[in-house]
């Protein structure tokens, strides 16, 4: 803790950022001594980091199926968060039943680590609609593609809660360069001035598509960006699940007993390029990339439950099974033809259809009738 | 076909959606009145379109704990035209409440809380001050609906006072109707009247669809006798659980302003009464002139509008709005493809220029008129007759 004279707590004392991000377990797997950071982040339990860690292995089994799902021209296009799976896993863990999650479309293992059924997910991804699951059966928003928008939802969503009184906290997700956008900047402000639980999480993966954080942003980090809006910043190491649970729980629990909003920023990498229509070559090294490889977030995880005798081999061979038994569902999912029903196009664009979309609807049908009557009539 | 508008959205129309909620608080403070409905003057009263709005919002309030209000100034001042008057005051800050300056906050804030419960009422202050929520509006609002397979709702109305003949400054002015009629999941209403101002209001909150509600500035302050009783008692029966006779939504429904014989003046918002004047000058020169009120541009009423046009044979769109790729364009087309065979003319636009909305002091030039109306009303090849 910073030292201060009694009674005179500044502004700067809470709502900056530690001095570095926070990390309990370092790259070898070996848990690190507090430096001072500005609360006292406690290690989790090992039951925590080892349901943690199954995630971890799951959701980069996941990200592995989905890119391999793509080049076999099962989906159109999939957004890897390879690299980024112990940011993905703590953002779903650190909630609670109840609590709200607003992913973006970089952040289907952390949708799937919610419990959403993950062919579900797949179909903004696979083609066949906008988004495929309720987001009310688990409490998670849809992914979509226009950067900073949904933290505005997360900010109504805890707003309607605390209107009604209830103790819900909304987790925010969004990447470094969503938070040059305006509407980054609109919801922390409203969520500040409106004092609502929402904790927002900022990725940063170094890159937006092809531009370096640099040119986003300048700066100390963007975690410091807090104390503009009047709410406390922290920054954590993103490749380590134990930071990232001990300081999402510190911020959730803060927003669950009416401490208002906080700012996460995770240091992380995206390890692949912006999706498989990117070639990231075109604008980075391999040896940047090379870099990030001993700092991979299942590794450190790995070595620490290793080293400290918790993690058997017949547990790893569970965990190991159960994230081939994903891979597994996902790839029965998508091998599978999926039904699309060209009526469902008027269903859910009004309540009741309008006359016009009922006229259209009726043209449709008709379209579709005379194909499937002369494609009969083509048999022998 | 015999389906009418009414039929098309009243049943999409409770007083409240699925996740109708109870605001802490809310309740001990401001009971709703069994009746669902507020103070105030009661009976047939002079009423200005203005207030109209303030005492459907203050009776949606009252009848719907999940009702909230907010925007800009919308709190203690009561807003800049005072269309909010008083709602703070009544209901709490909870319930009415000032933003922060930023419309896309607003908006997108209004896209969380209707999906945790809420039924938001919000206000951007003027037509062009509500393009930084374009995103918001057209991405979202529009979009999360259908998205979602209609699995998430978004019951929230965005009001903006709208269109010019006010001598507002520059982006105080602008008639944006086509930004939003053009997005395929907005509902998109512009009444005309002092009773439509407080109708369409409690419709457009009870909608279970987001509704852009277009309010005409230059009308906030035109004066009707209305029924204010009469007007509250529909919505008085859904409050009391309603019956198996749900009223009529007024959303998708367009009506007969003013009959007439010789031709139909098809309007909505702010030009619905300068049409009236245009047919009241016309009767004067012994042509009996049509008015049609269009009121919902989204839904469309293609059939009163048509049937309308049938009669007469002959049809002019008026429309503040510029007059290119406009809701007056897509009117005429409407009505050119389906009343071909009935028409004695062309189907005639009189809009505003193609030109940014003019200063004050030359707006009068820019706006539809009587006499321009009029004249292309004398262009409609009457010789042939």
């Amino acid at each position: 803790m910073s030292t201060h004279t009694e009674g005179s707590v500044r502004p700067e004392d809470y709502l900056l950022p530690s001095s570095q991000p926070v990390q309990l377990i370092d790259t070898a797997g070996t848990v690190t001594t507090d430096p001072g950071y500005k609360e006292r982040y406690e290690l989790p339990s090992a039951a925590e980091l080892l349901h943690g860690y199954e995630q971890l292995v799951v959701g980069r089994r996941v990200n592995d199926q989905a890119s391999a799902l793509v080049r076999q021209g099962r989906m159109a296009v999939y957004p890897s968060s390879h690299g980024q799976e112990a940011c993905q896993v703590a953002a779903a863990l650190c909630l609670a039943e109840g609590d709200w999650l607003f992913p973006t479309y970089r952040d289907t293992v952390a949708v799937m680590a919610r419990g959403v059924d993950p062919v579900e997910v797949m179909e903004l991804l696979r083609g066949s609609w906008h988004s495929g699951y309720d987001p009310y059966e688990h409490n998670v928003a849809t992914q979509s593609t226009p950067l900073a928008t949904q933290l505005l939802h997360a900010v109504g969503v805890a707003h309607a809660a605390k209107l009604k009184g209830e103790d819900t906290v909304v987790v925010a997700l969004c990447g470094d360069g969503a938070t040059s956008e305006g509407d980054f900047h609109e919801a922390l402000n409203f969520a500040a001035v409106f004092h609502v639980p929402v904790v927002f999480f900022v990725q940063n993966n170094q890159y937006a598509i092809s531009v370096p954080l640099i040119h986003q942003s300048v700066a100390p980090s963007l975690a410091h960006k807090a104390i503009g809006y009047g709410m406390p910043g922290e920054r954590v190491d993103g490749n380590d699940l134990a930071a990232l649970l001990a300081v999402l729980a510190h911020a959730v629990g803060r927003a669950r007993d009416g401490g208002g909003p906080s700012l996460i920023e995770a240091h992380t990498y995206r390890m692949q390029s912006h999706t498989n229509a990117d070639d990231a070559s075109r604008y980075r090294a391999d040896d940047e990339v090379k870099q990030w490889v001993p700092r991979d977030p299942l590794l450190r995880l790995k070595s620490y439950l290793s080293g400290a005798g918790l993690l058997a081999a017949e547990e790893e061979q569970r965990i190991t099974a159960e994230a081939e038994r994903v891979a597994a569902v996902l790839r029965d999912g998508l091998n599978a033809e999926v039904q699309v029903d060209p009526q469902d196009l008027f269903r859910f664009v009004y309540s009741q259809p309008t006359p016009q979309l009922r006229e259209q609807a009726a043209m449709l049908h008709e379209e579709l009738s005379r194909e499937a009557t002369s494609s009969e009539g083509a048999q022998p | 076909m015999t389906t009418t508008s009414d039929q098309t959205r009243q049943g999409g129309a409770p007083a409240a959606g699925d996740r109708q909620v109870q605001p802490a608080g809310a309740g001990e403070a401001q009971p709703a009145t069994p009746s669902g409905t507020s103070g105030g003057p009661s009976g047939t009263v002079s009423l200005t379109f203005a207030k109209a709005l303030t005492y459907a919002m203050e009776d949606a309030l009252a009848a719907d704990a999940s009702v909230v209000v907010f925007g800009e100034d919308v709190g203690t001042l009561g807003g800049v035209f005072r269309i909010t008057d008083g709602l703070t005051k009544r209901f709490g800050e909870e319930r009415c409440f000032d933003t922060p300056l930023a419309e896309s906050g607003i908006m997108g804030m209004a896209v969380g809380m209707a999906m945790n419960g809420m039924r938001p009422v919000v206000e951007m202050q003027f037509d062009a001050f509500a393009y930084p929520a374009f995103e918001q509006v057209v991405s979202h609002v529009a979009k999360m609906p259908n998205r979602t397979k209609g699995r998430v709702k978004l019951p929230l109305v965005i009001r903006i006072p709208y269109a010019g003949g006010i001598g507002g400054v520059e982006h105080h002015c602008d008639s944006s109707e086509a930004y939003y009629v053009h997005t395929p999941g907005l509902t998109v209403l512009a009444p005309a009247t002092v009773a439509d101002a407080y109708t369409m209001l409690r419709d457009a909150i009870a909608c279970p669809d987001p509704v852009v509600f277009l309010e005409p500035k230059k009308l906030y302050f035109s004066k009707e006798q209305v029924d204010l009783d009469a007007l509250r008692a529909r919505y008085a029966s859904k409050a009391a659980g309603g019956g198996p006779q749900q009223p009529a939504s007024s959303i998708g429904k367009a009506v007969i302003a003013r009959a007439g014989t010789d031709a139909t003046l098809i309007a909505y918002g702010p030009s619905v009464p300068t049409a009236l004047a245009a047919a009241e000058a016309a009767a004067l020169e012994g042509r009996s002139l049509q008015v049609i009120d269009v009121r919902s541009l989204v839904p469309f009423d293609d059939e009163t509008v048509c049937a309308a046009v049938r009669g007469t044979g002959r049809a002019v769109v008026i429309a503040e709005a510029p007059g290119f790729a406009s809701v007056a364009a897509e009117i005429v087309a409407r009505v050119q493809e389906r009343c071909f065979h009935s028409l004695a003319a062309p189907v005639r636009r009189v809009t505003g220029f193609d030109i940014p909305y003019p200063a004050p002091k030359l707006e009068h030039h820019y706006l539809p008129g009587v006499d321009r109306i009029l004249d292309v009303v004398d262009e409609l090849q009457w010789e042939d007759q």
